[in-house]
Formats: structure tokens, C-alpha cells, sequence
């Protein structure tokens, strides 16, 4: 029987000729990823090993992008430990304040993921890499820290649901609106346990950013990865980005998947995730009447260049709503240069929008931009759960940076046309 | 092993940040997050949770962040064992690998409600509920992760492998 791509990369890290659904193996890592919250946790734990060395001082990459520049005392002392930590253990990737960026957006664009990579981050969004197809998921701080000592993780093999994307979306729907899309016909708990693995001649349509956008929601519906095929787009980001060698692996054709959808690109609209799951989802012609206190532009899911450039043609010779607040975040400092050079700053900042240094901020509720009681936010951000952005009675709508740029204008859920 | 206590019951799809909220983690203590668990979705649990008390849900329990704050705050509070539908991926790892029992059964589930007895035999995998005097089969653990879990967390099984 054939395996699934995702199937294939496990079993080349786990030595293996072959492996099945549902085999537990162990399986050799080429990046081990923290931040500075889940990274205190597991040096804590890196305590109890009976070694003191980690397997490999450039193979992991420690990214301090929630809580910083620190917002407060006890984070500084989060950030200290994990500096400390780099320092004693020589860590070659570890990214400060003013190397930094949201760890989803700065580790590719450093070179430090690659196809055919195995990746494990104590971070959710980590599943983000597989748009360049590697296998990439999430993991708590002990999977990370027996993964810094031992260079090994134990995964349960996945089986998947394919998702066959055809046809050319239209000027105004993202990789984000395909992923909400996505996530609200089958479910926050879709792909619970499962690779997703998107494929069809509808993927040329899609830049880099918008399949970072897909991978890194993958797991808004449970999944344990999502993961593209290698085209020559990707190829090329590879190439710009990366001196490291990378392995193109495909499914087999005859590979067996739980599921299969068609998705015809052209036919999806903007689409916007109601409160309080991202599978409450309509599109933006569907939404009606619903104000809006705040807009944040930014994040792990779209706080890339293209998101910037898109939020910056609509926001063009436009205001923001008066009593509107709008947070625009680039992702790393690359793209705050970048777009700083194109001149999509300073639309942004004419428009009435703020923008800031790199941050996970506002997205869990951390700082820069938290929600008062009774208060709505649009966002680009991946998580509307109660509670995630401030007081639990307030609400947030996930959706692209061109739907929240308009809604940025009018005070109101907008499509971007409008 | 067995566990026995009171049961807290909950819906689908609690989420990591109403089982601790990111406003709470900049701290890393156990105890100190023990005393937000549940805050978001239940602000009487941490005054009415003894030690041994279990957690009874729908599906998906645990989706959303990576944060192991999340099973270390239960943990801490007391809870004995957390019974599910089903589990999100990422929260059942961390469960296992920070020591926690959890158990996937969508008939308990459903047969069991908030103030419930209930006691739970590991070994056998057999969930009672002596409120309603029913009981239930949950899923057994694989070799490997009942390895794990009775070396109290992935750390310690590695060290005794090595």
C-alpha cells in the first residue's frame, strides 16, 4: 500500500522502509523549536536529564516573540532564562530583541526550514513549514525538551484527508479565506490526528505566503500537519532563503486517505470566522451588521509581506473609522524593513493605523491591543476562542488583512470592494 | 492505580486558553496556575475542586495552543484524571508526557454529569459511575505510552532508557 507524503518523510526520518497509520515511531528531528513562553518550561525539564547536552546546537532555534519587547517583570525573567540558557549551550538560532520576529514568519525566511525537514516547535502554529513541505507540528515543552537532549521525538503516525485545490481564486480571497473555508465544512476537529495534505493544479494560484497562511491553520481544524507538495515556486523561496540542501518527497499514488475534498478556488469568497471557533464561519457578504472597536493586522497566520501589501491597497488615501483602533504588526523585522521601503508603512500610518515592532501580542490576549469588556476585533490572527484577545465578554472575527483593512475604514465587517 | 472523585463536566472544544489564559503565562509555577485552571469557562472550579476530582468532557478537549501550562495547571489543581470524547492532539501528549491520566470515551462521556462519583481503574481501563451505577470501558493506552505514564513523564522514561 502506498504512504502519504506526510507518511513518507516520517519514514525516512525514522529509518524505515515503510510506515503505516496508526505505528508508533521514533523519528530523527532537524529543528527543535521554542518561544519564550513554552521554552522556560522545557529547560526546567531539560533539569531532570541525566545529560546536560543538547544534541545539537544549531538545530534549535529559540524565538522570543510573545511577550516581547517584555511586558512585564515576570516575562523578563522568562526571556533571562531562556538567554541564559542560548549563552551556556552556545544555541546557534536564538533570536532577541531586534533579530526576533513571530517564529512562524522569521524561520523560513531565515533558511532554517526546508523540505523534507522532520520539525518539532513547542508552539501550536508550528505545522506552518509544511507549505514548503517539510513535516512540521506542534508539541508541548517536554516533547521540546526531550527533543533538545536527544535530537528524537515519538509520533503515532498519521493517516490523512486530502484536500484537492483546482481552479484560480479571485483578486480579493487569500490563502486565508481558502483555509476559514476549509476549517468551517469540516470542523475544528476536522482533522483531528491527520495530516492535511493539499494538492491540485489550483496550488500555482497560490503565492508562498498564502500556503504558509493554509499550513499554519491546519491545526484550527485538529490536524497534526498540513503539508504541499514541492513546486518551483517553493524551490525558488528555498533556494533565496536557504544554503541548506533540501528532499522533495512525494505521496505514492495509490497513498490511502480518510477523506477527499475538491475545492474549487475561484468559487470561494472573503470569509470571516464568527465567535467564539474558527469553523463559525460566513462569508463577508453573509456577515451584516456587525461594528467593530478594533482591527489587528498581523501574526503568525498573516503577517507577511503580501498581507501587508494587500492591507496597504485598501487602506490607500483612506481613513481608518474615527474610535477605530488599527494595530498593524509585521511579522519579522525583514518584512518591517521591506515594507518600510515600499513605502506601506507610511499608508498604513496616514491611513490612522499604528504599527509595531514584531509580536505575538494582541493574537493570545498578551498585550498591544486587549480587549475591554463588550468590545469586538476583527482580526488576521488564527484563534476566536472566549477569552483569547481580553475580557471574556468581549468578541473576535478572523479574516483576511484585505477584509480587515476595509473593515478598518467603515467600523464594520466589510468586504474589501466595498 | 485508581482514581476517585467528583466530577466537573464541560462541553466540546475547551480550549487551552479558557483551561489557563495566556494572561497567565508569564508564569511557569504549577501552583501558581493551578489557581487560574478553568477561569474563563468556570470561575467556581478553583474554589470547589479537591484533590482527586476528575474532569469530564465532550469532544476535542484541550484544542488550540501548545501550552503544557494547560495539563500542568489541571494537574496542579487536583484533578485525578480527565475523560474525553476525544482529545486534541497536542493536549494529549502533553498529558501523557507530564504524567497525567487521560482517557478517551465517548460513552463515559456522555453517561456522566456534573457531581457525578466516579472512579476510574488504569489498569483495566473500566470508568465507574457509582452516582448512576453504570459503567464504561475506556480506551487502554498503547505499551509505550503506558511506559511513559508509569515512569511519571517522558523525561524520566528516557532516562531509564539510556
Amino acid at each position: 500500500m502506498g504512504m502519504t507524503m506526510t507518511q513518507k518523510i516520517l519514514a525516512a526520518a525514522a529509518g524505515l522502509s515503510e510506515v503505516k497509520a496508526g505505528q508508533l515511531i521514533e523519528a530523527k528531528l532537524d529543528l527543535v523549536l521554542g518561544n519564550d513562553i513554552t521554552s522556560p518550561v522545557a529547560i526546567h525539564e531539560m533539569d531532570k536529564f541525566t545529560t546536560d547536552e543538547v544534541f545539537h546546537k544549531d538545530k534549535i532555534a529559540l524565538v522570543m516573540d510573545h511577550f516581547v519587547p517584555n511586558k512585564d517583570i515576570k516575562s523578563a525573567q522568562h526571556c533571562k532564562c531562556v538567554r541564559e540558557f542560548a549563552c551556556k549551550h552556545d544555541i546557534t538560532n536564538f533570536f532577541d530583541v531586534g533579530e526576533m520576529g513571530i517564529e512562524h514568519a522569521l524561520l523560513p525566511e531565515k533558511g532554517l526550514t526546508v523540505a523534507g525537514d522532520v520539525i518539532i516547535g513547542a508552539d501550536s502554529h508550528t505545522c506552518t513549514y509544511g507549505a514548503l513541505g517539510a513535516f512540521s507540528t506542534g508539541v508541548g515543552s517536554t516533547d521540546m525538551a526531550a527533543g533538545m537532549a536527544t535530537g528524537k521525538a515519538w509520533f503515532k503516525v498519521p493517516s490523512a484527508i486530502k484536500f484537492n485545490l483546482v481552479g484560480k481564486p479571485s483578486k480579493w480571497v487569500s490563502g486565508k479565506d481558502v483555509i476559514l473555508h476549509i476549517i468551517g465544512m469540516i470542523g475544528v476537529d476536522g482533522a483531528l490526528y491527520k495530516s492535511m495534505e493539499f494538492v491540485g493544479e489550483g496550488i500555482k494560484n497560490l503565492s508562498m505566503d498564502d500556503r504558509f497562511t493554509i499550513a499554519n491553520m491546519a491545526i484550527e481544524a485538529g490536524g497534526k500537519n498540513g503539508i504541499f507538495p514541492v513546486d518551483e515556486l517553493a524551490e525558488s523561496y528555498m533556494k533565496e532563503h536557504s544554503a541548506r540542501s533540501y528532499k522533495i518527497y512525494q505521496a505514492d499514488e495509490d497513498a490511502e486517505y480518510d477523506e477527499e475534498y475538491t475545492i474549487d478556488l475561484s468559487s470561494l469568497k472573503p470569509t470571516v470566522a464568527f465567535p467564539h471557533l474558527p469553523e463559525n464561519t460566513k462569508t463577508v457578504d453573509q456577515a451584516g451588521e456587525v461594528k467593530i472597536d478594533q482591527v489587528v493586522i498581523g501574526s503568525c497566520t498573516n503577517g507577511r509581506l503580501d498581507d501587508l501589501r494587500i492591507a496597504a491597497e485598501v487602506l490607500k488615501d483612506k481613513k481608518v473609522a474615527k474610535g477605530i483602533r488599527c494595530i498593524v504588526i509585521p511579522a519579522t523585522q525583514q518584512i518591517y524593513l521591506q515594507a518600510m521601503e515600499e513605502g506601506l508603512l507610511k499608508i498604513f500610518i496616514e491611513s490612522g493605523a499604528i504599527v509595531s515592532t514584531p509580536t505575538c501580542g494582541p493574537c493570545l490576549g498578551g498585550y498591544m491591543g486587549i480587549l475591554a469588556e463588550g468590545e469586538r476585533c476583527i482580526s488576521t490572527t488564527n484563534r476566536n476562542f472566549v477569552g483569547r484577545m481580553g475580557h471574556v465578554e468581549s468578541e473576535i472575527y478572523l479574516a483576511s488583512p484585505a477584509v480587515a483593512a476595509a473593515s478598518a475604514i467603515t467600523g464594520k465587517i466589510s468586504a474589501p470592494e466595498e | 492505580m485508581k482514581a476517585s472523585g467528583t466530577v466537573f463536566k464541560y462541553g466540546d472544544n475547551v480550549d487551552t486558553d479558557v483551561i489557563i489564559p495566556a494572561r497567565y503565562l508569564n508564569s511557569s509555577d504549577p501552583k501558581e496556575l493551578a489557581t487560574h485552571c478553568m477561569e474563563d469557562i468556570d470561575k467556581e472550579f478553583v474554589n470547589q475542586v479537591k484533590p482527586g476530582d476528575l474532569i469530564v468532557a465532550d469532544k476535542n478537549f484541550g484544542c488550540g495552543s501548545s501550552r503544557e501550562h494547560a495539563p500542568i495547571a489541571i494537574k496542579a489543581a487536583g484533578v485525578s484524571c480527565v475523560i474525553a470524547e476525544t482529545f486534541a492532539r497536542i493536549f494529549y501528549r502533553n498529558a501523557i508526557n507530564i504524567g497525567l491520566p487521560i482517557i478517551e470515551c465517548p460513552e463515559a462521556a456522555k453517561g456522566i454529569a456534573q457531581g457525578d462519583e466516579v472512579e476510574v481503574d488504569f489498569d483495566s481501563g473500566v470508568i465507574t459511575n457509582k452516582t448512576k451505577g453504570t459503567k464504561f470501558q475506556g480506551q487502554a493506552f498503547p505499551e509505550f505510552m503506558q511506559k511513559i505514564i508509569k515512569s511519571e513523564g517522558l523525561i524520566n522514561y528516557i532516562n531509564q532508557k539510556q
